[in-house]
């Protein structure tokens, strides 16, 4: 039989100073490791939540992303004729040529990033109904107006409602913010779709977005189109296609499992200078409990027990600091588009049972010399410790 | 005719200190009976302590044998003389050795939590052993809070607690001021004559051996002198 959960505690209790700093030390590591893991999670939560489950996203084969993407205005006269494309009530295909174009623009602390400008039609916008004014009002075509995500416009310069840019050779009102409830559209600019290929002198959309009435129409039009050989076009939901759209969450999990792996040596260790400490301190304590009875194994488990438990208090110590984070904006650019992305941290349950558990491996992995060590000390020599 | 508790035959303990060997017992033989409170007395190195722990089941002999109500300790593993001690001896150290963080009622618990012993059963055991030593209304004290006496006193319950024919004591006394140690003597010596306990103890006090019923002398890892005790 183990020994009782109560002498682990309190004996960890009793050395309070080197518990607090092995739990501050744990506490820290698994601070990084929920916070960096928690960007990513933002950027793949932000990617995950765009998109509409009936919407078909077309873009040109080989392409990583809309705005890498170059379609003929020859292929959308073809494709609106598709049946498997929903109608409006007017019997028009409801499809939507955009066209992606990458500016640079100075930021409000003075540096510059890219942002992406989506050209869009009415139709383009009746496709995308997660996508709301916020402030102002929605541009209208031919005026040089432009509504940008209200979550950028917190980060450029210029970009309040009335002030005005200049990009591609011409001049830019602001004149509403959009809100695109924590998707991908939180990272872009909307314009009329003709204004946006005639300032950047486009000739070509970069991406169609159609609309089917029900899933097997999705699954025959994307069919329809990726074996069309004239096409050279890449179908997919459109759900699909920004799910996808997570390289840029890739190096921040990398370097959030780096990090927590190099300072989790440090931690370990921390965790063993302090478990070695106290199992020179009860040397003759540990001596008495195997003449009265208890075996080895008994020994380590209540070593071990005693040292997860500091490291699960320091586990929710980071998780609690990290969740302090938890729905902040922040933004960075996007491998997909090399563009500035807006994104939520996003400490999800998940993460937080991620960072409970890295922290007791840290623990126990601390442990587990200074408990092999005192188990194995002779009976007679562990009596005569001061 | 009493029965033979421990029968200790031909036991040497050699130790072996870089190139120098010790002779801690050479070819000890000695017969405990039960109810016996035998107390083994000599200078330092004599022996006396080694030969309790082998007794005791907590060191093992280079030779000879050691029996323990006809079973022969030398030959157990290491896990098979946990259990033996846990269900045959009493310890009781000079220097306590009650678990600091562990109230007097917790420490007192610790051999039983190791037994079939269901929750209630526990609390009685160590309720009547704490009353046997006197000490049950200080049964939710941690030992920082008794006195040394009381602190051996809780360490004779937890050495009770289980029931054990043989009850080892090592020092006992040698921390303690004068009037505790007679009382934690007096309570040996009930332990042996009221309830049969055949109690070893370790003594440099000719004082505390006067309590015991057999006093055996060592010197060099050898009996020397072995002799009735007059009672006290």
């Amino acid at each position: 039989m183990a020994l009782p959960i109560k002498y682990s505690f309190r004996n960890a209790l009793v050395r309070w100073r080197s518990t607090i700093a092995t739990v501050l030390g744990i506490g820290l590591v698994v601070f990084v490791f929920v916070l960096l893991q928690s960007l990513a999670a933002g950027i793949e939560k932000s990617s995950g939540n765009t998109g509409d489950p009936r919407n078909v996203m077309i873009v040109r084969k080989g392409s990583t992303s809309e705005s890498a993407s170059l379609i003929s205005r020859d292929n959308l006269r073809e494709i609106r004729y598709f049946e498997e494309i929903a109608r409006n009530e007017q019997g028009e295909a409801v499809i939507s040529a955009d066209v992606l174009v990458l500016v640079n623009l100075p930021r409000r602390d003075g540096t510059e990033a890219n942002v992406l400008l989506r050209g869009v039609t009415a139709r383009g916008m009746e496709l995308r109904p997660q996508v709301e004014l916020v402030a102002g009002r929605w541009f209208r075509p031919g005026m040089r107006e432009i509504v940008v995500s209200a979550k950028l416009a917190r980060r450029f310069a210029n970009f309040d409602v009335g002030q005005s840019f200049r990009t591609g050779n011409s001049t830019f009102t602001v004149v509403g913010w959009l809100d695109g409830q924590g998707s991908a559209f939180d990272s872009e600019c909307w314009l009329d779709a003709d204004e946006c290929r005639s300032v950047f002198e486009r000739d070509m959309y970069s991406s169609f977005l159609a609309r089917v009435p029900d899933a097997g129409a999705m699954s025959n039009l994307i069919a329809r189109i990726e074996s069309d050989r004239r096409f050279k076009l890449k179908a997919e939901s459109e759900v699909e296609y920004y799910r996808s759209q997570t390289m840029t969450a890739a190096p921040i999990r990398w370097l959030g499992g780096f990090l927590a792996i190099t300072m989790s040596i440090g931690a370990v260790f921390a965790a063993m200078n302090t478990m070695y400490a106290a199992v020179g301190a009860r040397t003759r304590e540990i001596g008495t409990l195997r003449v009265l009875g208890y075996r080895r194994r008994s020994v380590v488990i209540a070593l071990l027990l005693e040292g997860a438990m500091l490291a699960l208090v320091g586990g929710v110590v980071g998780c609690v600091a990290a969740y302090q984070w938890n729905g902040y904006t922040t933004a960075t650019m996007g491998f997909e588009t090399f563009s500035e992305i807006v994104f939520q941290f996003a400490v999800t349950p998940p993460l937080v049972a991620q960072g409970l558990v890295f922290a007791v491996v840290v623990g126990i992995m601390g442990t587990l010399l200074p408990a092999i060590r005192a188990s194995r000390l002779p009976v007679i020599e562990a009596l005569k410790a001061i | 005719m009493p029965e033979t508790v421990v029968a200790i035959r031909n036991l040497s303990k050699i130790y072996a200190q870089g190139e120098i060997q010790v002779t801690a017992l050479n070819d000890v033989s000695l017969d405990i009976e039960m109810g016996e409170f035998l107390t083994l007395m000599g200078p330092s190195g004599s022996g006396k302590s080694t030969l309790l722990h082998i007794i005791a089941g907590i060191d093992r002999p280079t030779s000879g044998r050691c029996l323990v109500q006809n079973l022969d300790v030398t030959g157990l593993n290491e896990s098979e003389l946990a259990d033996w001690r846990n269900q045959n001896v009493g310890f009781v150290f000079q220097t306590f050795n009650l678990i600091p963080v562990l109230t007097a009622f917790e420490n007192v618990e610790l051999p039983l939590l190791l037994t079939q012993l269901d929750r209630s059963e526990r609390r009685r055991r160590v309720q009547t052993a704490l009353d046997i030593v006197g000490l049950a209304d200080r049964m939710h004290h941690l030992p920082k809070q008794l006195s040394g006496g009381q602190e051996q006193r809780v360490a004779i319950a937890r050495a009770l607690v289980t029931d054990p024919r043989l009850v080892v004591a090592d020092e006992p006394t040698g921390n303690l001021d004068s009037h505790s140690a007679q009382e934690v003597l007096m309570v040996l010596q009930q332990l042996s004559r009221e309830a049969g306990k055949t109690v070893i103890m370790v003594t440099h006090d000719p004082k505390a051996a006067a309590y015991g019923s057999r006093s055996i002398h060592l010197e060099k890892g050898e009996l020397l002198k072995d002799e009735a005790v007059t009672a006290r």
